[in-house]
Formats: C-alpha cells, structure tokens, sequence
C-alpha cells in the first residue's frame, strides 16, 4: 500500500478502511529529540483537518492534525511510553494511531512521496 | 539582520541559525537541543551570547583610579537600580535591575567593579541583547552630568558553562580557575585584553568572557579545541536557564514586574532598602513588608505534559490565579518545569494548582526553585 503525506507533514498508509498516520521523518528531523506525545482516546472521530495528537520536543509543541476522517481503532502506546522513538522510526514502528476511515477518497487529496519529498524541499 | 563575530563559526559547525533580539543566532547545532543541555550540565558548553550589551560607565567627577571614584560611580548607577554596588569588592559583581519609577523592571543586568586600582570609577555592565539600546539610553539620559558610558561594541561575549568549564579556560587563560563565583578578572590573552567573569545562565560553574571581537574566533575555537568542549546554541540555553529557575526578561520579568514580585528580591541591597532611594522604592518595600500581590513561583505538572508560556494557572475550583511564563520539558529534571505568577495566596512551597494546556487542566504542584541544583565555585 502506498504511503501519502499532507503539508503538514503527517503520512497516511490506507490498508483497506483503516489508515496508519504519524509524521513524516522530516518532521522528526524539524521537530528534534521528541519529548512528550499525546494521543487521542480510541472511538474519537476527527475530521480531516481537526487537531488529532500532539508531539512536543525540548523547544516546542506542534499539533499533528488527522490527514484523513475516520474513528481511531488503535493508538500507539509505544511511542507515549518512550517518546524519542519517534525520532527513531517516524514512517514506521513510531505510528500515531490507526483510523477507520469514513471517506477513503480523502486520500486521493494528499502527495505521494516524490510530490512529498519537494514540498518538504521547498518549506 | 545583524550578526555576531562568530557567525561563520556557527554556520560551519552546522549551526541553526534563527532570528533572536535582532541577531542571527545558532538555535542549536547538529546534535540537537536535549544532547546539548545534557551535554553542558555533564562537561562543557560553549555559547555566543555575543548579542549582549556590554559598555563601560565611567565617572566624569573623579579622576579614575580611587576608592573615591569607584564610590561616586557607584552612587551614579544606583540611582537606576536598588542593588548595593559602592560595597562591592574589587574585582565583585552582581546581579540588578534597571528600574522604572513605579519600581518595574527596565531589564535585569550584571554590574561589575573592576580588580586592579587604576580602574576604579569605572563599572562593567552587561544586559540583554533586547534591551541594550533602551537600557544605554535610559543610562545615558540619566546620568549624562555625572558618567560617561562607552558601549563596548568592539567586544565580542562567550560563556563556557558545565563541570568542566574551570579545567578547560584555565588551560587556555592561566588563572581563571582560582576566581570564585561572581567575581571577574582581566587577562592578556594573545594580546587580547579579556575580561574574565565566572557567572552564566545555567546554574552549573562556568563563566562569561568579554573579549575583543577581533580575537573571539580564535578563543572559540581555542575552547572547541578541547574534547569536553560542545558548541550548545540558543534553544538549550533556554532549557538550562529554566531548570536553573533563572528569569528571562520579557517573559519571567518585564517593565510591569518589580523585583519583588520576580522573585528576584535578593538583588535589593541592604543598606539601599534602609536607604529606599532607588526608583519606584515605595512599591517594592511595600511588596517587602506586606507580601506582592503575585509572586513568580516555579511550577512542577504532575505528569509528563509539558506546560508552556502563556499556559493560564488556576485554582483547584477553577478560578485564574496566575500565567506561565516560561515552561517546557527540562532534560535533566527529565519532565516539564515551568514558572510562572500566581496570586499571593497560592504562592506557598507545595500548593496544589491547575495549568491549563489545549484546553484541559493539568495538575501541577508550587516548588522551590532551582528545579536542578546551581553548582557554582564558591572556592
């Protein structure tokens, strides 16, 4: 299954209904050693767009917003646990959470990795 | 945008660069921010704070070189700040604050004499990077009939901070590891004159050196040199400075605050309370005999959530008692610190409070500050 981003820097990998996300490794990268990691309680339904979780290094918090709509089935404790392995593994093993998603078309909105990789460039 | 004289040094050590009181400044270097606090407090750190206001007031009624001298410059300054400078030992420093005339703090700043006899009459000031402009007017303005002030932007600021700092400049500068905290002594140093003061910004030892700027590469790199040494930039500064429970003006102090309220009362001198003749004297013994409405206090959350500036404090049920004013993840406490004002009444060591964070309460506790120790060189 191919993996698309968002201009801020979440990835998405839709496997039938149900999207992993996190942030991609530039984000990471940007962020710096990650400190703290909220993320939302399963059964909440964001809409793409709405504030999802929160990621905080030594010098800032960012929001990291839900790239797609759907309902979270599942959230990654491991990374609550021991934050820096966000830095470790961003596009992999440190996903945010997984989502059923409502409208798997959203998708379609979003960069693959090429068109990713030269907005990231450029920003 | 200006630049300090170790701007290539920071650009070709990778340094981040960002904008910081009108400086290009390195935010962090390569290593990132938590290894370099962490870094600082286990050996040494080396910082450009280069941004910094340094200038010379030197008295225009006595000829420079006696006690007497040094005492009429200190009656000059102190009519600007409430800290005891005429009793300062030669070669002493200390920390104050530029007051405004309802006692509100102007910027907080380092006020130092100088060691050897023939220099007495004349003070060492250094303030903010922020504040500089408006604080050598105000000083200017003020005490244009009595002081001359030389602004030493010829001069270039390096702290090296952390355990190894006296080991690694005494190697370079002989003879700075004898000096005590809070004290300064000048050096010839490859014909440089420095002005060697053991102060900072990160609660370890450590010290802050004045040199010309035509010669602060060279000394930088000098410190690099040795293998305990790390360039650390702006973004751990902030992190050690707030586990130090240290105030960074415009935010934890600023022209509204008096030095009661800041938790910087130890800065009024003695005799100068007893004297009550520094600006805005009314208020601040007022705040000293019947408490300051609020009180900067450090604040420990509960949990793992980092609490940052601008962060509302409020009671157990509910009610605004107070703001965060500086707060984030502290590497070495490992977990978020934070300060802030509360009102009076919830100022006490061991208060149970709320921080407001995206919208939720976060159960927080008043503590004592430093968050982690100050290990300064007392000898």
């Amino acid at each position: 299954m191919t993996v698309k981003y968002t201009k801020d820097h979440e990835w998405v990998r839709l496997d039938g209904a149900v999207a992993t996300i996190g942030i991609s490794a530039h984000a990471a990268e940007q962020l710096g050693d990650v400190v703290f990691v909220e993320l939302p309680a399963i059964g909440k339904t964001f809409k793409k767009g709405d504030d999802m979780a929160v990621v905080e290094s030594v010098k800032a918090a960012s929001d990291v917003y839900a790239p797609i709509s759907g309902e979270v089935v599942e959230a990654n404790q491991a990374i609550v646990d021991d934050p820096a392995k966000v830095n470790g593994d961003p596009e992999g093993g440190a996903w945010f959470v997984k989502l059923k998603v409502s409208n798997a078309a959203e998708a379609n909105e979003l960069m693959d990795a090429a068109a990713y990789r030269a907005f990231a460039e450029s920003h | 945008m200006k630049r300090t004289s170790l701007h290539g040094l920071h650009l070709s050590l990778g340094g981040k660069m960002v904008e910081f009181a009108g400086y290009e400044m390195p935010v962090q270097y390569p290593d990132g921010v938590l290894k370099e606090h962490l870094w600082t407090r286990a050996k040494a750190g080396l910082f450009d704070v280069s941004h910094m206001g340094q200038a010379f007031l030197t008295t225009t009624r006595l000829a420079q070189g006696s006690d007497a001298a040094h005492a009429d410059i200190s009656d000059a300054i102190e009519t600007l700040l409430p800290g005891e400078i005429r009793k300062l030992k030669k070669g002493g420093m200390r920390y104050s604050a530029l007051l405004n005339a309802e006692g509100g703090i102007m910027d907080d700043l380092m006020v130092t004499r100088p060691l050897h006899d023939d220099l007495q009459g004349m003070l060492f000031l250094v303030v903010n990077a922020a504040c500089k402009d408006q604080d050598f007017a105000h000083i200017r303005n003020s005490l244009a009939d009595r002081a001359n002030l030389k602004i030493a932007d010829d001069r270039s600021l390096l702290a090296l901070q952390g355990p190894a700092s006296a080991r690694v400049l005494d190697a370079i500068v002989p003879g700075t590891a004898k000096q005590t905290f809070m004290t300064m002594a000048p050096y010839d140093w490859a014909g440089a004159y420095l002005i060697v003061s053991r102060c900072g910004y990160t609660g370890e030892d450590g010290f802050e050196v004045s040199v010309p700027s035509s010669h602060a590469e060279k000394l930088a790199k000098a410190m690099l040199a040795h293998p305990d040494v790390a360039p650390i930039g702006l973004g751990a500064r902030d992190s050690l400075r707030l586990e130090a429970g240290l105030c960074l003006y415009g935010h934890d102090i600023d022209a509204t605050t008096s030095p009661v309220e800041g938790n910087i009362a130890f800065a009024l001198g003695k005799r100068r309370k007893e004297e009550a003749n520094f600006p805005g004297a009314k208020r601040i013994l007022s705040e000293l005999a019947n408490g300051p409405k609020r009180l900067r206090v450090g604040l420990k959350p509960d949990g793992r959530a980092p609490a940052r500036e601008g962060a509302e404090i409020v009671g157990m049920n509910g009610e605004r008692i107070g703001i965060v004013t500086s707060g984030g993840f502290g590497p070495t406490v490992d977990g978020p610190v934070a300060m802030g004002y509360v009102d009076h009444a919830h100022s006490k060591t061991g208060t149970a409070v709320q921080l407001m964070v995206r919208g939720k309460p976060l159960a927080a506790r008043v503590v004592d500050m430093p968050f982690v120790p100050h290990t300064y060189y007392r000898g």
